[in-house]
């Protein structure tokens, strides 16, 4: 055992600088292995990963690996897939739809992961505020978000587009001011019970002052939940960004996403169902693979659900 | 790097003249939420009038039941939470009255351990980290300093130096209850409060818990308050005990003098209801055979807030208050039979 310190008069710096970054360096690295370890326990989170991961290059290099123009008409309109040379057929206007996905998935990638990125920041200060200060912050904040709750969020996406022009800025924007309400409400309730810990108490007693405490404390334990939930939703929000595109609030024709892909199909739907289906199936698909890796992420978040 | 150096022993105004800590009328009534939209909201009298001192170097146990306000008490001292009426003392600084930054300063001479030791730990800090935590928070030393200090605290507590990346799930009970007392430690404070320290520890670890903090308040020249609802876990362990009951202190003596001869009627109640290791003895069913229980510290008892359970009643015990008097030397018992 060490001598007391202090006792001696002089502590002796046992080790330097460089010790403890290694040491640092190490906590991170075991942290992050045990994180990848939990994760991986759920073979369909690594699977959804890899295929995510997948859907996110083809949409980067969309430009490169597109057989065709997506806005132009190559085919017969309607063409099934296989007819014209179309890997998987044509669009009711004869555009190839292989490239039309490709092209699309940028557009429904960024609806769906920019407004929640965005509406999670967002809801955490506003969630920490409220749950933390309680009192009459609680009640300032949670109140004016549950006006917003009452809104239907296609008619707050109808006021803020015809205050702006419609387009994908006008999409994020109003899927970012409809989900704030929803992920807020899950910070603050977590906040709060994490406020009643025994280790805020505890970190109080040692000096931290209220900064330290949110920023250190609570932050960290309250965050997994939340992130959870953002990552499950950013498949909801793609839906709903096709949802608003065809009421003529988002993406403007010629360009697509999925879900306008989905619902220009429907006019061609008895003759060439591939349309409709394609798109359908993938944004079925890829919301899955954004709640499987939600559940990954629960595990992987979980410090006690890491095992050596 | 001097800064740490310099810790505990040293600072202060007081070098050893006088008690370490001195409490006084504390109060603490909780407001509850009243039960109807107009009612006044009901009062609950968690600590109603506390007063004790408590040396340099020695141990003074609380014991109490449960909801007798013992852990009220201790986070009253630390000023986690703000009394209702009172004074808390410690080395001739008044703890109730002090600014922010003052308050600051004090949280360097005076720590706490809670009960649970799984939950009084961040679980997403490394034990290393958490207990080099305090020194951050008071900005003592450099980063490499505090790396060092924690990781000697570990061993001062018991563990290897190597722990310092652990979780707290990572270990058990025992080994976070080190944890807890290392992070208590770091900053050198003279009064380390003990909130039920090894309650939620197997029997087992109990002793070397106990055994620990017995060879830390020799090395560090602490003094503890030990509040425990375990008789026998104080009876070793602390050199004076206070009695609580209903928030109220009823006794308060030397521990060997209450545990041999103790005066009030709820102090008999309790030691005489200490479990034997004796299986013919006689069965410790109820509270020493005292009727009823605890009532309700929203609507206390007037006069003695224990007649209504004691076997000695006299028709002045629900009239007046009795108050904390000296029967014998540093004895002292709130009981009109004395």
């Amino acid at each position: 055992m060490t001598d007391a310190p202090g006792l001696h008069g002089q502590s002796m710096r046992q080790r330097s600088a460089a010790d403890l970054r290694r040491e640092n360096l190490h906590i991170m690295w075991r942290t992050l292995t045990l994180a990848w370890h939990a994760y991986a326990k759920d073979k369909a989170a690594v699977g959804a990963l890899i295929f995510m991961i997948i859907v996110v290059l083809i949409a980067i290099f969309a430009p490169y690996i597109s057989p065709h123009d997506p806005t132009e008409a190559v085919g017969t309109r309607g063409g099934l897939p296989g007819t014209d040379g179309l890997l998987l057929g044509g669009d009711m206007d004869g555009r190839d739809m292989l490239s039309r996905l490709f092209w699309g998935g940028r557009v429904s990638l960024l609806i769906g992961v920019v407004p929640t990125v965005a509406a999670t920041f967002i809801a955490v200060v506003l969630g920490l505020f409220a749950g933390y200060i309680g009192g009459w912050a609680d009640q300032v904040v949670m109140r004016i978000l549950d006006v917003f709750f009452a809104f239907p969020l296609v008619l707050l996406a109808i006021v803020i587009a015809g205050i702006l022009d419609p387009g994908v800025a006008t999409l994020i924007l109003s899927i970012t001011v409809a989900l704030v309400p929803y992920i807020a409400r899950l910070v603050r309730t977590t906040t709060v019970s994490v406020k009643q810990e025994p280790y805020i108490e505890a970190a109080r007693a040692g000096g931290a002052t209220t900064p330290t405490i949110l920023t250190r404390y609570i932050l960290p334990n309250m965050l997994a939940p939340v992130i959870v939930y953002s990552t499950t939703l950013i498949g909801l929000m793609m839906v709903v960004g096709s949802g608003l595109s065809f009421l003529g609030l988002g993406i403007q024709p010629p360009d697509a996403d999925w879900g306008t892909m989905v619902s220009d199909g429907r006019a061609v739907l008895k003759r060439a169902p591939h349309a409709t289906a394609f798109p359908g199936f993938v944004i079925v698909i890829v919301s899955l693979a954004f709640s499987f890796i939600g559940d990954g992420l629960r595990d992987a978040l979980d410090p006690r659900a890491r095992v050596r | 790097m001097s800064d740490i150096t310099t810790g505990g022993a040293g600072r202060g105004a007081n070098g050893g003249e006088g008690p370490l800590l001195s409490v006084e009328g504390l109060v603490k009534h909780f407001k509850l939420d009243p039960k109807g939209l107009f009612d006044a909201p009901p009062i609950l009298r968690a600590v109603d009038g506390v007063d004790f001192d408590v040396m340099r170097g020695e141990t003074l146990g609380l014991v109490g039941e449960s909801g007798c306000g013992k852990s009220t008490t201790a986070r009253l001292v630390l000023r986690l939470i703000e009394p209702t009426a009172g004074s808390v003392t410690l080395d001739d600084v008044d703890v109730l009255a002090c600014s922010k930054k003052e308050l600051l300063a004090l949280r360097r001479e005076m720590q706490i351990v809670f009960q649970d030791p799984l939950s009084s730990l961040n679980p997403r800090m490394s034990v290393g980290n958490q207990i080099a935590e305090p020194l951050r928070f008071h900005g003592i030393g450099d980063k490499v300093d505090r790396f060092d200090r924690a990781r000697e605290f570990l061993e001062v507590v018991g563990l290897s130096s190597d722990y310092y990346d652990r979780l707290p799930h990572e270990f058990s009970g025992g080994q976070n209850q080190r944890v807890a007392i290392a992070r208590a430690l770091i900053l050198r404070p003279k009064l380390l409060i003990l909130d039920e320290p090894v309650s939620a520890l197997d029997v087992s670890i109990r002793a070397q818990i106990l055994r620990l903090l017995i060879d830390l308040q020799g090395r560090f020249q602490l003094t503890y308050v030990f509040i425990s609802h375990d008789l026998s876990v104080v009876k070793r362990f602390c050199n004076r005990t206070a009695v609580l009951y209903l928030g109220r202190i009823v006794e308060i003596a030397e521990s060997e003098s209450l545990y041999r001869e103790p005066l009030h009627p709820y102090s008999q109640a309790l030691i005489s209801a200490i479990p034997e290791a004796n299986p013919d003895g006689p069965r410790a069913d109820s509270l020493g055979g005292l009727e009823g229980d605890v009532p309700s510290p929203i609507s206390p008892p007037t006069g003695c807030p224990f007649h209504t359970r004691c076997p000695h009643r006299m028709p002045e015990c629900s009239e007046r208050t009795p108050v904390l008097k000296e029967v014998k030397p540093g004895h002292q018992v709130a009981c009109f039979l004395h």
